[in-house]
């Protein structure tokens, strides 16, 4: 799709400084929801003693999925470049199938909706959509 | 047929016996024409859409919002057969509006956010789930008479 504009990525920044610090609290809401309402993204946690979208195991992965996308902020003009290692991981060990990281961003801007009604207005939701897009073709970038 | 359980049936029941139609419509249709700028091609005689500050004032957006968000109401009235229920509803989409049937998906994701965002903690991620399954039957059954 499209690249990221310079309004884009103010966008974003400024969006980013108001919300890093609940950062954990959306990461792990957002990861619970995709558990709760994508059952079938639960195929990747078989390893878990504890599937379920409150699980211990599910807040902590939430946080860390999150620490990603703040660190994706700051590397926010080149996330390909960035994200190399990241985008490693993804293909060679997780091998998770892309269209879940459009399901996990959905879920993030739904959270984003509830936490920050006033400031997630349409123009911060496109934003924001695009750069959880930009961020996933990053992470898919290795994968073949 | 879909089956519904009773948190499911009740759940949308009671969002949209709640719902502010002239609030939530305009806001959804607003937001997915913003967010999802391709989806202006249905909307050429809609006047000004130039920018999002634009589209959200525009007074035919807030009409047409409120209208496709009432088109819902049948399909919460008769969840047991969501199908037959949009079926003409489904042919007009295709036959004389010409919608690519993608863009329900699109409106959906859209109302699933703006409804999120005014009932906040209580938009649980049972009450999602639930709601975007309605949504997708809907959705499903729009794109049904589609040739």
């Amino acid at each position: 799709m499209t690249s990221l504009t310079a309004k884009d990525k103010d966008a974003v920044r400024t969006f980013w400084a108001k919300v890093s610090g609940k950062a954990e609290d959306i990461g792990a809401d957002a990861l619970a929801r995709m558990l709760a309402v994508y059952p079938q993204t639960k195929t990747y946690f078989a390893h878990w003693k504890d599937q379920s979208p409150t699980s211990p195991s599910a807040r902590k992965h939430g946080i860390t999925v999150m620490t990603g996308v703040a660190d994706a902020v700051t590397k926010i003009d080149d996330l390909k470049g960035g994200l190399l290692s990241l985008s490693e991981l993804h293909a060679f060990t997780l091998r998770v199938d892309p269209a879940n990281f459009k399901i996990l961003s959905h879920n993030i801007l739904v959270v984003m909706a509830i936490m920050f009604p006033t400031d997630f207005t349409p123009e911060v939701h496109v934003a924001m959509d695009k750069f959880l897009a930009a961020l996933a073709l990053a992470l898919a970038e290795k994968y073949r | 047929m879909v089956e519904w359980s009773d948190f499911e049936r009740a759940t949308i029941q009671d969002i949209f016996s709640k719902m502010e139609y002239e609030v939530v419509g305009p806001a959804a249709l607003s937001r997915c024409l913003v967010v999802y700028p391709w989806t202006q091609r249905y909307f050429g005689n809609f006047g000004n859409l130039y920018n999002a500050a634009a589209i959200i004032a525009n007074p035919m957006v807030a009409k047409h919002g409120t209208t496709i968000l009432h088109g819902l109401d049948r399909a919460v009235k008769n969840m047991d057969d969501i199908k037959a229920t949009y079926a003409e509803l489904s042919v007009l989409h295709s036959e004389k509006l010409h919608v690519d049937p993608d863009n329900f998906k699109l409106l959906s994701d859209c109302l699933t956010i703006v409804v999120a965002a005014k009932l906040g903690k209580a938009f649980t991620g049972d009450v999602q789930a639930a709601f975007q399954k309605f949504l997708a039957v809907v959705v499903s059954s729009l794109g049904m008479q589609y040739h």
